[in-house]
């Protein structure tokens, strides 16, 4: 394991409470519930947004009302029209902590955020309630030209990138869940690495939804210009609430020539929640995109990160896990497209079902006609720690060229008997010892996370092991 | 106070099948007692059955340390009691390294009363009694940042077994096959973790084919086990002579046991058992 067994220590009634906790909010303004184009014009008016935004979004609601709902994955129970889309918590951007109000202030303290800055001496960019009301960057970072902004404020200093790429990576039509959040999208970050800059130390956000039956739609754009590196980290954990909720995300990025990103997500969602989030790259020549995902909790997480890789020598890979416990669905998964020759790709998916829960790999690999030489790998392991739980996996596999190398591998297992006997007779409980094989399993991609994060999995895993969380 | 280990007309079964028929064996600490057999014989079985494996059932007798009774506890009940058993098989645990998964065990024996949760043993310590064992073993030190058992040869997991042994310290050690796989320089080795260990504050069962480990560590109790009963108890002569002759004289001795043994050969050949 990545850490210390120490840190996967059962954690006091404190440490529990840290995922399951309100802070009251006074929001400032608030949509009435529910869904049209008055709601989504006021929105975008709200936010003072220009006029080619909000037609971007009238339209994008007209595809969302002409879509039908996806007949696969997971049950989706959700009234659309039973959600605050938009709540704007407090006028002002901190730059500073002292300018962040008291009552936010405490929910970030006990999400540790300043101890995380401290940490990483980075840009904490926190997403409270649809809107960034926290920020700080590195100085050196903005004075290289790298830009690390929530994507409202993206939109008012750097129209011309915003309007370059915002929405041509993932288009409203892709989905209705694409479409729903082009429509009422609020927050979210926005990365710009200019031509040749690497940065060394992860940027990070953390983000909440808290309010009971209020979306959240952040919307995510990165663009690494040619030569360029970044690594950015989200991790997020939501409170408990009775009544269903709805998380709906957009990410898309653009690695272009020779440019390297990772993204690291590890999400931890209440078990009230729908999760359905669309993320999407494009790696052009001898680029490098990689997505690290991580899924616990929620009701449903329907997650398919992909990467089109559109010229030579573009790699994509994606490393999934995905916890399922009791009342939860995680149909999860990667995709990867092969639109050019002498490209390369991996994935890696583990998933863990326990308690009763279900836990899906979904996954797609393209190959295109003339995408010669081009090579794939998928690996796919499940483990099912009871009778009542479940694992299904559905891999398709598209290949339009004959000159390719694409590999499949899957495994399903049950926790061992002989497994567990074997770290009993050495003096660990049956449950340590299911914790330690539980964690082994993820191992692999643990280890790829900051360290801050891998210490936040182990001990993820650990609660969902007890069940005490969601 | 001198520890004992006492297994009283043990009958154990798998699906219904009868695979030790009432064994008896007393083991003070101090002593080391050799267990010789067969194939099929019944003696793996003995060996996970006193360690709790619970794919057996016990369906008469009782095992008892001192005056606990074991049959009441779990593998790690037993373990934390002073029991350890050296696998034949052992198992491969991928992405649990064997540092954290020694540290967890450790800390588990020593103070069995511990609660899940509670602290571990100080990682400097540990790392320190870690690091002296392993160079006693001649064992890379890179061993311990190692998954479990996951892509060791054969000869790597029983020096695995026997590094445990030697961090966990039992009163009871019960050595399955430990030595088949080993060189001979392996074999001192491990004899000599055992003399580390003290001799005289374990009780040893060496369950064997050979005698390299035997050679090391002369038994003062041979025992040799067919058809799931003991059938002669001796002293290391006993082993010499098996050793040296086979089973010879023993099946003829005993043929009901020699018949009831072969039987269970072939039905293990018939069902490829997955219990040792």
């Amino acid at each position: 394991m990545a850490t210390d067994l120490q840190t996967t220590a059962k954690p006091d009634i404190g440490e529990i409470n840290k995922y399951d906790f309100r802070t009251e909010s006074r929001p400032v303004f608030k949509a009435r519930k529910g869904l049209d184009r008055e709601i989504v014009a006021q929105i975008s008016e709200m936010k003072g947004e220009p006029d080619w935004m909000r037609d971007f979004r009238l339209k994008s609601l007209e595809i969302f009302n002409a879509k039908p709902m996806p007949t696969w994955g997971g049950d989706i129970d959700v009234d659309f029209q039973d959600i605050y889309y938009y709540l704007k918590p407090t006028d002002k951007h901190g730059r500073s902590w002292d300018e962040v109000p008291q009552e936010i202030k405490d929910t970030f303290e006990r999400l540790g955020i300043p101890e995380a800055e401290r940490k990483f001496l980075a840009g904490v960019k926190a997403q409270f309630e649809s809107e960034v009301v926290y920020g700080s960057l590195k100085e050196d970072l903005a004075k290289q030209g790298v830009i690390f902004l929530d994507t409202d404020t993206a939109l008012k200093e750097h129209p011309d990138l915003m309007r370059e790429y915002f929405g041509t990576i993932i288009p409203p039509s892709d989905n209705k869940f694409a479409a729903l959040n082009s429509a009422v999208w609020s927050g979210g970050s926005f990365i710009y690495v200019p031509p040749g800059v690497k940065i060394d130390f992860p940027l990070q956000a953390y983000f909440r939804i808290n309010a009971e039956n209020m979306g959240q739609f952040e919307r995510t754009l990165i663009i690494v210009d040619e030569g360029a590196s970044v690594h950015y980290v989200e991790g997020c954990t939501a409170p408990m609430y009775s009544s269903e909720s709805l998380h709906s995300a957009v990410v898309e990025i653009i690695c272009k020539r020779g440019s390297r990103c990772r993204y690291t997500t590890i999400q931890n969602w209440a078990n009230n929640i729908y999760n359905l989030v669309t993320k999407r790259a494009v790696a052009y020549q001898d680029a490098t995109m990689e997505w690290v995902d991580g899924n616990l909790g929620s009701k449903l997480t329907m997650k398919y990160p992909a990467v089109y890789m559109m010229e030579p020598g573009a790699r994509g890979e994606i490393l999934s896990i995905a916890f399922a416990s009791k009342g939860q669905h995680q149909d999860a998964g990667a995709k990867l497209v092969h639109a050019a020759p002498h490209t390369t790709g991996q994935i890696t998916s583990k998933s863990i079902s326990k308690n009763g829960g279900r836990s899906s790999y979904r996954g797609l690999v393209r190959v295109n006609h003339g995408a010669k030489h081009s090579k794939c790998n998928v690996v796919c392991d499940a483990l099912i720690l009871d009778p009542h739980s479940r694992s299904d996996t559905y891999p398709y596999i598209e290949i339009m060229d004959k000159n390719v190398s694409i590999g499949h591998e899957a495994s399903v297992s049950r926790i061992g008997e002989e497994q567990l006997f074997y770290l009993m007779s050495r003096g660990l409980t049956e449950h340590e010892a299911s914790t330690m094989i539980v964690n082994g399993f993820i191992e692999p991609l643990v280890k790829e996370l900051p360290m801050e994060y891998a210490v936040e999995m182990n001990r993820l895993i650990q609660l969902q092991m007890e069940g005490s969380v969601g | 106070m001198t520890h004992t280990l006492k297994i009283e007309n043990l009958h154990v079964a798998v699906d219904g099948k009868e695979i030790l028929r009432g064994v008896d064996l007393v083991i003070r600490q101090g002593e080391t007692h050799a267990l010789m057999g067969p194939n099929g014989s019944g003696k793996s079985t003995l060996g996970l059955v006193i360690a709790g494996h619970p794919g057996y059932e016990v369906t008469e007798g009782r095992i008892l340390l001192d005056d606990q009774d074991l049959l009441e506890m779990d593998a790690d009940e037993r373990a934390r009691a002073g029991l350890f058993l050296a696998f034949q098989r052992p198992m491969s645990i991928p992405g649990v390294r064997m540092a954290d998964f020694l540290r967890h065990a450790v800390t588990n024996v020593r103070n069995p009363e511990r609660k899940e949760g509670e602290d571990l043993i100080p990682m400097r310590e540990f790392r320190r009694e870690l690091k002296e064992k392993m160079e006693q073993l001649n064992i890379d030190p890179e061993f311990a940042r190692r998954y479990v058992n996951d892509g060791f040869s054969g000869g790597e997991m029983k020096r695995a077994e026997i590094l445990q042994l030697a961090m966990l310290q039992p009163k009871f050690a019960i050595l399955d096959e430990t030595d088949s796989g080993l060189d001979a320089d392996a074999v001192r080795l491990a004899s000599k973790s055992i003399a580390e260990i003290g001799r005289e504050k374990m009780g040893l069962l060496i369950i064997t084919h050979h005698d390299k480990l035997l050679e090391h560590n002369p038994p003062d109790f041979t025992h040799v086990m067919l058809g799931g009963k003991i059938v002669e108890t001796g002293g290391p002569e006993l082993a010499r002579e098996l050793h040296q002759h086979g089973y010879e004289r023993i099946r003829a001795a005993h043929p009901e046991a020699d018949r009831a043994n072969r039987q269970m050969v072939e039905q293990d050949q018939n069902e490829t058992a997955t219990v040792g």
